[in-house]
């Protein structure tokens, strides 16, 4: 590997990215990043990226894309590139990356202007989701203290809604105002804003890239293991003593990360991975895992954005899962047929489902359509919706059963994934 | 000389020409909205597809032709 332009040594173990992180409602500002992790460094654009690739840096805004590869796709691209710093996060279980913009916008903008460097982009737009003035002005106030590094930033907030921080919705928006997916290819690295080939980054995969830029890519992988190398953002809530956003190695057993967060408020009926687009697991089964790609694929998930939600045993998984989503069927674009039309009818489906008065073969049916929609709309939004379903079917199969003979194992307590949204949830390392 | 068969499903309205001229490839969903099962088109079938590609009112039936190399 190439020289680290930093004699700096990276720090061991944990935190990375979480460094010296104050508490809520501060951010840290350019003196503090820099004492903690040193000067931004200067490096080349293929040499940035051969680091890339070597540390195995992964997008962590739910692609789970190689990031290098796509920093070289747009960097041969001739024609004035742009840089998206993808900041929505409008996943609702999801609050790491307000956390990274309001708290610590230094990291995500260094990694902002080496990547946009890296490509050739002179300008940089920070998107952010709607209702974040406070994520507005910490990005404002350390855009206005940093030298000038050749990279001019815009920070845009844009409107709510599930589907808005697709990014094709984001390119959309910026473009034209219409925060609605389009119709791929021509994809963003080819063809994205103004006609430019746009890369388009999530905040936590520009932290990891800049601190990767400093201390080497072997620093790098020092945690976690070959195929999951590196720290991960994970946000938990639902049904533990104090959810938040917690830095975790990859690999991290799955019993760890729930005692990072001190443990389940109850015992456990099943983890949600990956946020609205994952997967249901049944506890018994999800507590053996590691959290590596490799284990979650064994049981059908991905880490998604770094969503876990913990359901307690007081809670209906069947109940929660038509709360969801009927969310999610109100949440699309309303573009296409396949999504319009298929997630309504999914989610009266499961809704006649969890209320008893599903017809005895509507699973059949439900099935049917779950299968029928995937691949067939502009965005991924039909298909993440049909995979959090048919889990749900799957794991809550017996409480499906119950519910036809108007039962129920929950007492009609407590709705862990209502105040998802609120976001309110104090944030720990 | 190869040929696939894609919808643009922003689009597509529904109008169901598509499974009307060509029902060896497509099928209509519970809504009329286009489900293509195997998206690659057999040569027999391609100058059916054209004509399906073609007569969609809102152009969002999409065969790409891919010159043979």
């Amino acid at each position: 590997m190439t020289a680290v332009t930093s004699a700096r040594r990276g720090p061991t173990g944990l935190p990375r990215l979480l460094a010296g992180l104050g508490a809520a409602g501060t951010t840290m500002t350019l003196a503090e990043h820099e004492t903690i992790h040193g000067p931004l460094p200067t490096i080349s654009g293929p040499e940035l990226i051969g680091m890339i690739g070597h540390s195995g840096l992964r997008g962590r805004g739910g692609a789970d894309f190689p990031t290098a590869t796509k920093l070289q796709s747009v960097a041969t691209r001739r024609g004035g590139a742009t840089l998206v710093v993808n900041g929505s996060e409008t996943e609702p279980a999801s609050t790491k990356d307000q956390l990274l913009l309001g708290r610590l916008p230094h990291l995500v903008l260094d990694g902002a202007v080496l990547a946009a460097q890296a490509i050739g982009a002179r300008e940089a737009i920070v998107k952010i989701g709607d209702g974040s003035p406070p994520v507005m002005r910490a990005l404002e106030d350390a855009g206005a203290a940093r030298p000038d590094d050749g990279v001019s930033f815009e920070i845009v907030a844009g409107p709510a809604g599930y589907v808005t921080g697709e990014e094709t919705a984001v390119l959309n928006y910026l473009a034209r105002g219409i925060p609605k997916p389009t119709f791929v290819p021509p994809r963003p690295y080819e063809r994205g804003l103004r006609g430019r080939p746009t890369l388009v980054q999530n905040p936590e995969t520009l932290c990891q890239l800049a601190l990767i830029a400093r201390f080497g890519s072997d620093w790098f992988r020092e945690l976690g293991s070959d195929a999951d190398p590196g720290s991960a953002l994970v946000t938990i809530s639902g049904a533990v003593t104090t959810p938040g956003v917690y830095e975790v190695a990859f690999g991290t057993p799955m019993n760890d990360l729930l005692a990072a967060a001190a443990g389940p408020s109850e015992p456990l009926q099943a983890l949600l991975v990956g946020g609205y687009f994952g997967t249901w697991v049944k506890s018994s089964r999800a507590l053996g895992l590691r959290l590596s790609r490799e284990d979650l694929r064994s049981v059908g998930c991905a880490l998604g954005s770094g969503v876990l939600i913990v359901l307690g045993e007081s809670s209906c998984g069947l109940h929660e899962s038509a709360r969801v989503i009927d969310y999610l069927a109100n949440q699309s674009a309303g573009q296409c047929g396949p999504c319009v039309h298929g997630l309504a009818a999914i989610a009266d489906s499961v809704c006649a489902l969890a209320d008893g008065v599903a017809h005895p073969r509507e699973l059949d049916r439900l099935l049917r359509w779950t299968t029928e929609i995937r691949g067939r709309g502009a965005c991924h939004h039909p298909n993440g919706a049909a995979r959090f379903v048919e889990s749900a079917m799957w794991v809550f199969a017996d409480e499906v059963e119950l519910h036809r003979r108007e039962r129920c194992t929950a007492r009609p307590a407590g709705l862990p994934l209502a105040d998802l949204s609120v976001g309110t949830q104090e944030t720990r390392r | 000389m190869s040929a696939r068969l894609r919808v643009n499903p922003i689009t597509c309205e529904a109008h169901g020409l598509c499974a009307e001229l060509l029902p060896e490839l497509v099928r209509l969903d519970d809504w009329g909205y286009p489900i293509i099962d195997e998206s690659e088109v057999p040569p027999e079938l391609l100058t059916l597809a054209r004509r399906a590609a073609d007569a969609c009112p809102t152009l969002a039936l999409i065969l790409d032709e891919e010159r043979g190399r």
